[in-house]
């Protein structure tokens, strides 16, 4: 290690640096902070899904490595400062992080929390969303100063469903939950499906009335309760289970009353990222992460490296550390960046949405791609995923 | 693995007896096959393949045409065959994950682009020692190298710049920002002209070796192709500088670019998802890998036609062909 730094400073003295100057011998530091507001909860279905401490932050240490090998040779330092809260007290770590200057701020937190930070903030950073998936959020309720890294449900829906129009499965048999986020989701699969030509034969509630989930008996439960509940639906293609509050769905696969696939919050899962995924380079970019984390890559790391990229991608691109550049440059047509997803993405003007291709996953694989090829659109392919310019609510 | 091994060896004995001695070989590595596919580059036929390790992806052959080398990237080595037998020999320390590499005008040494570490490692492929580590940009890949063996050019895929390292010195020279995900370096003969690929931003940057800058970026625009299906990977020059065939990756497409203008003359239709390019020594025809059609198509270079296409084995990701 001691031998290559020497080498790479030999190297930075010979550099003539004919397309930009350096700014004397320091780098000039540039500084984010990833901000993860946990909220006590039941923990998940699987036990293969538990949160790990290093959720989110892992992907950030890699996009600081990452940004800071390109940063060498710019003359630029990244820091991204890692803080936990809960929803009682991220507005005070806010705080804390505005007041000692730090100008792009990484959340990860639901819809309220995020909102309500991006008020916080104001102009003071920019707040660079990596988890909260509503779509009031790129909607009635979006914000000037927030830039969605992590797709939103309408994106995630759009996804799913153009794949299942593309394979002529197109009667859904929707299941809800009952949780106000399960909701959100609800509707963007209603929205999909009147989007793509499919037709929704029937909305069904889970309550969820709480109970033992992950008691030893219960996959006794559960193969008794599920045929039942899901007993009786009109003729379908598919089920679409709709549970962002991780209550049910995962336990429906094989356990439904009519032999039909289960696609959504399980089955056929649309996510951002996916261990598996080897398309576009990802192998070394997942090889990467495994080696400096320990464990597979999850959605929040991703989305975090991706939202911390943009922040280098920016620095190099404008060659600037100056932290109103740096935002002016990201909100700008100009800002492209390279995510392992084998094509540029690019911010959404009329709502700060980055466009991305969304994986569509089963347990162990990607499964597919969406935007799939047969769905055009008169700009980007990646606009028939979510809300559209003549379609957003959202106004700045 | 021992059955299929065995298999390959016989089926590759056979074929090898009946080869006229004057055609050339064309070699292709199945990153996923884990072999090597062997074309008579006369009658193009395929002739006969042989394993070549984990992930097999840079091919390149010595000069002399003795010794033909394979990035055997999840063995983290470079195997090392003679294109005679197809007999492994020996193999050359690369470090970790090694992708794409270039041989020195000279034919010593090597230097390989360690993907994973950010790393350009030079190999003395006499003495088989590493000669230095040179740390780059994040996910080196593109490896260039000037006629006249002075420097050599990485390009490193996230941090989007052609680095210029001098070949004496092993140090970094100069660093130029390009489009995003640069996947390859190629300089015409003259060392006049450097071309740099990118994936994802869809472009080709033309440098000028002297002053290490752009002097044009040459973008792509083929009728029903989405742009974001237009990804620059593989290029290759004619030796008179005049033709410059740049593969388009998911476009399906080989562009042909006037070496002098910098512009697109044409677009030849290929395999699916081409990625890599190589000529015959008499550059009467060039070879292209499609990984996801699983065949190789052959471009006759003076026609600008596509006259055949080749079944290889799994994902075909690189190619060289022998020079005798």
């Amino acid at each position: 290690m001691f031998r290559r730094i020497i080498i790479l400073l030999a190297g930075l003295a010979a550099m003539s640096g004919p397309a930009w100057s350096q700014q004397g011998a320091d780098p000039v530091l540039i500084r984010a902070a990833v901000l993860r507001v946990d909220n006590p909860g039941l923990p998940p279905i699987s036990r293969l899904e538990l949160p790990t401490e290093d959720l989110g932050f892992a992907g950030a240490r890699l996009a600081i490595e990452d940004n800071d090998t390109t940063g060498r040779f710019m003359g630029q330092d990244f820091e991204a400062v890692e803080v936990t809260a809960t929803s009682d007290t991220a507005a005070a770590e806010m705080d804390k992080l505005l007041a000692d200057g730090i100008q792009f701020v990484v959340v990860l937190a639901d819809d309220a929390t995020t909102l309500a930070l991006a008020d916080q903030t104001g102009d003071r950073a920019l707040i660079l969303n990596a988890q909260a998936r509503g779509d009031n959020l790129r909607g009635a309720d979006c914000r000037f100063n927030t830039v969605h890294v992590a797709p939103s449900h309408a994106m995630m829906a759009d996804a799913l469903a153009q794949f299942l129009v593309w394979k002529q499965w197109q009667d859904w048999f929707l299941i809800k939950g009952s949780h106000p986020q399960d909701q959100d989701l609800a509707q963007a699969f209603q929205r999909a499906a009147t989007k793509f030509g499919a037709k929704i034969v029937e909305e069904r509630l889970y309550e969820d009335t709480g109970g033992a989930r992950r008691t030893d008996s219960g996959h006794v439960q559960v193969q008794k309760q599920m045929p039942v509940f899901t007993q009786r639906a009109p003729e379908h293609d598919v089920l679409i289970a709709a549970d962002e509050a991780d209550i049910f769905a995962a336990y429906l696969p094989y356990q439904t009353w009519d032999p039909r696939p289960v696609a959504g919050s399980a089955g056929l899962v649309p996510r951002s990222w996916h261990p598996a995924m080897e398309a576009w380079g990802a192998t070394q970019f997942q090889n990467r992460f495994e080696k400096l984390a320990g464990r597979n890559m999850r959605e929040a790391d991703y989305q975090t490296w991706l939202a911390l990229r943009m922040l280098g991608e920016a620095a190099t691109r404008s060659q600037s550390a100056d932290p109103a550049v740096l935002k002016d440059f990201i909100l700008s047509d100009r800002f492209e960046v390279a995510g392992f997803k084998g094509q540029k993405l690019t911010v959404r003007d009329w709502d700060h949405q980055l466009r991305q291709p969304i994986l569509l996953t089963t347990g162990l694989l990607m499964a597919s791609v969406s935007p799939q090829d047969q769905f055009l659109h008169q700009t980007s392919a990646l606009d028939t995923l979510g809300i559209d310019r003549p379609e957003t609510e959202c106004s700045f | 693995m021992t059955l299929p091994v065995a298999r390959h060896a016989l089926i590759l004995t056979l074929c090898l007896a009946a080869t006229p001695v004057l055609a050339n070989r064309v070699f292709v590595t199945n990153e996923k096959g884990n072999d090597v596919t062997v074309i008579d580059s006369e009658t193009l036929e395929v002739i006969g393949s042989f394993p070549a390790g984990n992930r097999p992806r840079g091919i390149t052959i010595s000069p002399d045409g003795k010794e033909l080398y394979v990035c055997a990237s999840d063995d983290d080595l470079v195997r090392v065959f003679d294109p005679e037998t197809m007999q492994e020999t020996h193999t050359l320390p690369s470090g970790p994950d090694p992708e794409l590499f270039v041989l020195h005008p000279s034919g010593n040494p090597l230097y390989i682009a360690n993907e994973d570490d950010n790393l350009v490692t030079v190999v003395d492929t006499e003495t088989r020692q590493v000669l230095a580590e040179i740390p780059v940009g994040v996910e080196p890949e593109g490896m260039g190298v000037s006629p006249d063996g002075k420097f050599v050019i990485n390009t490193s895929e996230t941090t989007n710049m052609a680095h210029f390292i001098d070949t004496e010195t092993y140090e970094i020279v100069a660093n130029v920002l390009v489009d995003s995900r640069p996947r390859f370096a190629q300089y015409n003969d003259a060392g006049t002209k450097l071309y740099v690929t990118s994936e994802i931003g869809g472009t080709v940057s033309v440098i000028d070796p002297a002053t290490q800058t752009i002097t044009t970026k040459i973008g792509f625009d083929i009728p029903g192709v989405l742009p974001e299906a237009i990804q620059p990977v593989g290029a290759r020059v004619t030796s008179d500088g005049k033709t410059v065939f740049v593969a388009l990756g998911p476009a399906n497409r080989v562009a042909v670019v006037d070496g002098e203008t910098d512009e697109v003359i044409d677009y030849l239709l290929v395999g699916q998802r081409v990625w890599q390019l190589g000529f015959s020594p008499d550059q009467k025809y060039l070879f292209t890998t499609n990984g996801n059609s699983n065949d190789v198509s052959v471009i006759d270079v003076a026609a600008r036609e596509v006259i055949k296409s080749i079944p290889v084995g799994q994902q075909p990701w690189g190619v060289v062909v022998a020079p005798n």
